[in-house]
């Protein structure tokens, strides 16, 4: 199956390292569902940019520390 | 499972089921002439019907879900999965007008936009499906 987004991110590393902070706390903390946060950590969804940055500032480290993007393919 | 998600299901039940009930019954007073079976009541009630059943069905979704927060996830499935759907409406209102231009019986013209409406419910329920448990795709 084609993965819906090329967009990887480590949420659930950086979760477990805030003090195991549930799914439902990060979800709280910016205003998102908690399916929306499993959708996000999974990577079945790219959150919207000001979402990527509050889930950024919520670990307190830069976006390209919880979202990752691969480089283009040489061909 | 989300509170629009829910919704979601409850409404593509409520399609299905709304026109099968239509056509059993409409079937069942068929005679020789489908064309010339009467219809009009069972397209009402039917329809009326399916609007009464996505009312209740909704105030149950949302009792027994605990959390009814929406957020962008869900908007944006929303809106693409009614776009996605849409497009049975327009196939359903071009048919009609082909059908009119031929002077086809009324009979046909009301149910092919009947089934047009049913067919982009059942589409946008199955895209805001797949787009729940698989993702959006980034098109």
């Amino acid at each position: 199956m084609v993965k819906p987004t090329r967009v990887t991110n480590d949420i659930r590393k950086l979760r477990f390292e805030a003090g195991e902070m549930t799914q439902a706390e990060l979800a709280e903390r910016i205003g998102l569902t908690r399916q929306t946060v499993i959708a996000i950590e999974q990577e079945r969804y790219s959150p919207s940019l000001e979402v990527a940055f509050q889930i950024a500032r919520v670990f307190d480290v830069p976006l390209d520390s919880v979202f990752h993007y691969p480089a283009e393919e040489t061909k | 499972m989300s509170l629009e998600e829910r919704f979601t299901w409850v409404q593509g039940i409520i399609a299905v089921g709304g026109y099968l009930v239509y056509l059993v019954l409409l079937l069942g007073r068929a005679g020789d002439d489908l064309a010339a079976t009467p219809y009009v009541d069972l397209m009402i009630w039917t329809i009326g019907g399916a609007i009464a059943a996505g009312i209740l069905g909704g105030i149950v979704a949302g009792a027994t879900t605990r959390n009814h927060a929406k957020d962008a996830r869900d908007r944006e499935i929303y809106r693409r999965g009614e776009a996605t759907g849409y497009a049975f409406v327009t196939v359903a209102a071009i048919a009609a007008m082909v059908l009119a231009w031929v002077e086809a019986d009324h009979f046909w013209i009301a149910n092919v936009i009947y089934l047009g409406f049913v067919l982009s419910g059942i589409l946008s329920f199955v895209a805001k499906s797949v787009m729940y448990r698989r993702g959006l795709p980034t098109w």
